[in-house]
């Protein structure tokens, strides 16, 4: 439905091509996965909708102030008219049936879109699962299927959606990668949960968009969409870092740094991130599958604990 | 004995605050030394600093909100020259930590002392003269709710050169304004600046709402009464309902903070969730706080410059009031990305939507309330055509950020921050300077100078698009708010036309400011006197009476028959002054300092709070508590205006008019 309402709205706006043409390589307006791509269509649809009445509205206020002005004597002057049910139901009936077409837009893509649903796109696909943990001030990712993990930059194959869960072991952030789509807050405690899919290979950038504190400005990462080879390839070359991340030294991994580089970890400590959730709620963690509350055993209930 | 203060703590290693301070002093000498100079001291406390007269109150806050106006726009604008700096390896002028004070204390000021303020002085001035009353309700809490907010803004200033301010943005989330990630007393000055004013804001909604319920003239019923007094009419139950969350909300935060509770902490059992939900449960009807008294102004001037009575009064009246209300169960569209269902958040998108309908036609309203009219472009005018217009455009922003999908990628960006600035100075701010322009001539019997209000006008209309449009491209490019320094090249651009556009608005307030100076030195030419108290041939109960009005207002509470009370009289060619040969006492209440005291005592335990100055805390809380009993106790407040004081008074005015119409 939305395909066929586009173009026929651009043809009858001319501001609308404009829009178009200048947005194409706009963050936004350039997405590289199915859930940016429709968050676009979004954002334009309700844009030539809205446009059906700020348009003319515009034109009207203008246009009004000039017939009517005091030195145009030859203008209707009516001193004493002041109300019109004609005019009032065509002022109530026209926003409305504008807001009673978007809440229906609304109702749509938030359940389309919902950040926790898995991707109806790409469902014939076996998702990656990354576990995101907003750090202070760098991104922190685990792969827990490959046991590895990685600081700032985070890689996928395209076409394959990836299954983020998200929290934090420091202050509230925002999980957001601008041409992939949606966002979420990372939060200590808590687990939210994003479904993203790139379809084309790129280099994209990956931010907090939430205020965090001083190093916020550079709490940037880079999200790698590459073809299954090139993510192979990726894979070994964590597994063949140096470093490893367990227990003993998360805590320094943790510790507030800026600017923080690329770092990669060939081994990544069994169940850490719930570990990390579960030591800001007495030990226990949700099975996101299940609901279910579990207890997780952890050498970390003891670190980072204040107060 | 100081508590958490030492010398450290002055910030004389930073040049910025080093200059303001010398300069902040310097202005604050000179205008100190003046008052000395003229021997105005005595004028000035007992006419002004312990006034109850809510006119003389309201013009004390518009003051008020323009010094806030002042500091906000600077913070303003090094933030853009910043961003303008801080490109590619270019770390700028302004490190994060002073930087994000920056941004914190923008919107802060911005919102609490200069919107707020100016709302406040202009309900204060208008509002009791629109509705044919005397005075407030509570004469005396007015003036203790100045004093509250007046003492705040000075105690977020005190931030600047002692210790810091927060970094925690205006809304402080948890857990970053927490002890564990904030430490200092940034947090501290925030949390007791707003809270303090918050006391103030409360007692205005209070006594607004008990004002207009109570003491409107006889005739005057609900639908008979101006729109500008039902939009204040809303506020004040808005400010009612809403502050206390606001009251709640901080003082949990400060209990966090002071005694090491776990409300919003990450351990504990705290959740900083439940922190978001509170502070928005306030923070979004106060932004229709702030509008719809705006859209009262424009009401009332757009019908006066239209030569015609405003179209669809009934229409604005309840799509006012559906405002208020749906204005209470919209707020978790601040926070769409904080992993609310998809049923939840399709309820509160819609919500949000369904305000652009009552909004919508309130344009429409003032669009056909200048069909057919004869529409005067006064520079007053010029604010409300440039409000039409780019209104329109920010609350067409704002429904795209209300469709929670279209959210999850716009939220947080520079987008939010080009609409909410698209409705804040487009509707707000115009409507606020729009109000100052209209009503001014009725609190001082002088017309403000309209060359150079034209020019404030273009240069902050233009300066608004320049500054706020390339923001909402740098949030289709995703960028987000409150970033220090930056390296993509493509953000660049965009960002010096912001930085042009923000010198643009910076020469619009110069231009305010010398319109208020030509208008003050050409007050007594002719062409700008008021001495009919009408100069606008305007509709409402206000213009009635001089121009400044006496301090009782009327000498004879006039009786109300229709809607646009005034304009009705005045084509009925009733005078409503030369009814009143017979006057009766006029019962006032007396100017008192308890107000005045109270404030300073709050203003020491701020201060205190935040150093942990025990000691001195206690003696502002006992100072604050003393004030109250001794006020409380004290029995000689009001008196009696004799009639033949009045007959004087009035005597005088007309003796002003009939010489004024000789002279035509």
């Amino acid at each position: 439905m939305k395909k066929k309402i586009l173009p026929r709205l651009s043809s009858l706006l001319c501001l609308s091509s404009a829009f178009l043409l200048a947005g194409c390589d706009w963050a936004l307006f350039d997405p590289k996965g199915t859930v940016g791509v429709q968050e676009k269509s979004l954002i334009l649809t309700s844009t030539y909708a809205m446009l059906l009445v700020v348009v003319p509205v515009i034109v009207l206020t203008l246009l009004f102030a000039w017939q009517y002005r005091q030195s145009n004597t030859s203008a209707e002057y009516l001193p004493k008219w002041s109300h019109s049910n004609k005019i009032e139901v065509v002022i109530w009936v026209v926003p409305s049936l504008i807001i009673l077409f978007l809440a229906v837009l609304t109702y749509q893509t938030c359940h389309s879109l919902d950040p926790y649903r898995p991707l109806e796109e790409e469902a014939n696909v076996k998702p990656i699962h990354v576990e995101v943990v907003a750090l202070d001030w760098k991104w922190l990712f685990i792969y827990p299927d490959e046991g590895i993990a990685t600081v700032n930059q985070v890689a996928f194959p395209v076409n394959t959606p990836v299954d983020f869960r998200i929290t934090s072991d420091a202050v509230m952030n925002s999980f957001f990668i601008p041409q992939l789509g949606s966002q979420i807050y990372a939060m200590a405690g808590m687990q939210t949960q994003l479904h993203l899919v790139a379809n084309t290979a790129g280099n994209y950038l990956g931010e907090s968009a939430n205020f965090s504190g001083r190093g916020f400005s550079d709490m940037r990462f880079r999200a790698l969409a590459l073809s299954n080879d090139d993510y192979a390839a990726w894979i070994q070359k964590v597994k063949a870092a140096s470093e490893q991340l367990d227990n003993s030294n998360y805590p320094k991994l943790a510790a507030p740094s800026e600017a923080n580089p690329v770092e990669y970890f060939s081994h990544a400590e069994p169940g850490l991130f719930d570990q990390i959730v579960a030591k800001y709620n007495n030990g226990m963690v949700m099975d996101k599958s299940t609901g279910k509350m579990l207890h997780v055993q952890s050498a970390m209930s003891d670190m980072n604990m204040k107060e | 004995m100081l508590g958490k203060l030492s010398w450290s703590d002055i910030p004389i290693d930073v040049p910025i605050l080093v200059g303001t301070f010398a300069g902040a002093a310097i202005a604050g000498l000179a205008v100190l030394g003046l008052i000395t100079y003229y021997g105005k001291w005595g004028y000035l406390w007992k006419e002004w600093l312990t006034s109850v007269d809510h006119k003389r109150l309201g013009v004390m806050y518009i003051v008020l909100a323009l010094v806030a106006l002042f500091r906000g726009f600077a913070d303003a604008i090094m933030m853009r020259s910043q961003l303008a700096l801080a490109y590619a390896g270019n770390p700028g002028y302004l490190p994060p930590h002073h930087y994000d004070q920056i941004f914190s204390a923008h919107g802060t000021i911005m919102i609490f002392f200069m919107a707020m303020a100016f709302m406040t002085g202009l309900m204060n001035v208008i509002v009791p003269l629109q509705i044919g009353a005397r005075d407030v309700a509570f004469p005396f809490l007015n003036s203790l709710s100045f004093w509250m907010t007046t003492i705040s803004f000075v105690l977020i200033n005190v931030s600047l050169f002692i210790g810091e301010f927060s970094q925690c943005g205006w809304l402080a989330y948890p857990p970053l304004s927490e002890q564990q990630f904030s430490p200092g007393v940034g947090v501290d000055y925030y949390i007791w600046a707003v809270q303090l004013s918050g006391v103030g804001t409360l007692l205005t909604g209070v006594n607004f709402f008990t004002t207009i319920v109570k003491m409107r003239a006889p005739g005057m019923t609900f639908m008979k009464m101006p729109v500008f007094t039902w939009t204040i009419f809303c506020t004040s139950v808005l400010i009612m309902l809403s502050f206390p969350i606001l009251t709640v909300a901080l003082g949990l935060l400060g209990l966090d903070r002071y005694l090491g509770m776990h409300f919003f902490t990450n351990d504990g059992g705290g959740n900083q969730m439940l922190y978001l939900s509170v502070i928005w449960g306030w923070g979004h009807p106060e932004v229709y706080i702030l509008v719809l008294p705006a859209f009262g102004a424009f009401s009332e001037i757009t019908q006066t410059f239209s030569r015609k009575p405003l179209f669809g009064y009934n229409t604005m009246v309840y799509a006012t009031c559906s405002i208020m209300v749906l204005s209470m169960v919209v707020w978790l569209h601040h926070f769409f990305t904080m992993g609310a269902g998809a049923n939840v958040n399709t309820f509160f998108g819609i919500m949000t939507m369904i305000i652009a309908i009552p909004t919508g036609v309130k344009i429409f309203n003032w669009l056909f309330t200048m069909y057919k009219g004869r529409v005067e472009f006064h520079a007053t005018m010029y604010w409300v055509i440039g409000f039409m217009i780019t209104f329109t455009i920010g609350g067409m922003t704002g429904v795209m950020l209300a469709i929670p999908a279209a959210d999850f990628v716009l939220h947080n960006s520079l987008f939010v921050i080009a609409h909410f600035h698209n409705v804040i100075i487009g509707g707000v701010y115009f409507g606020y300077v729009a109000a100052m322009n209209f009503w001014f001539p009725k609190a001082f019997g002088f017309k403000l100078n309209e060359a150079w209000g034209k020019r404030a006008f273009w240069l902050w209309f233009v300066g608004f698009y320049f500054a706020f449009m390339p923001l909402y491209v740098l949030g289709f490019e995703g960028m987000t708010r409150r970033m220090n320094h930056y390296d993509n090249p493509e953000w660049y651009p965009w960002l010096l036309v912001a930085e042009a556009g923000a010198v643009m608005i910076a020469l619009g307030i110069v231009c305010q400011l010398t319109q208020l100076y030509v208008s003050i030195r050409d007050r007594n030419l002719a062409e700008n006197r008021d001495l009919t108290g009408d100069p606008w041939n305007a509709r409402t109960l206000e213009w009635s009476t001089s121009s400044p009005p006496p301090f009782y207002n009327f000498a004879v509470v006039p009786v109300v028959h229709d809607l646009d009370a005034f304009a009705h009289d005045k084509e009925a060619g009733i005078d409503t002054r030369a009814a009143g040969s017979n006057y009766q006492p006029i019962h006032m209440p007396k100017n008192t300092a308890a107000g005045f005291f109270i404030g300073m005592f709050s203003l020491i335990l701020g201060f205190a709070a935040i150093w942990w100055i025990w000691w001195l805390a206690a003696v502002g809380l006992i100072g604050v508590i003393a004030t109250v009993i001794a006020r409380s106790s004290n029995n000689d407040v009001d008196y009696y205006v004799p009639a033949s004081e009045v007959a004087r008074i009035e005597n005088e005015h007309t003796r002003n008019l009939l010489a004024a119409q000789a002279a035509e």
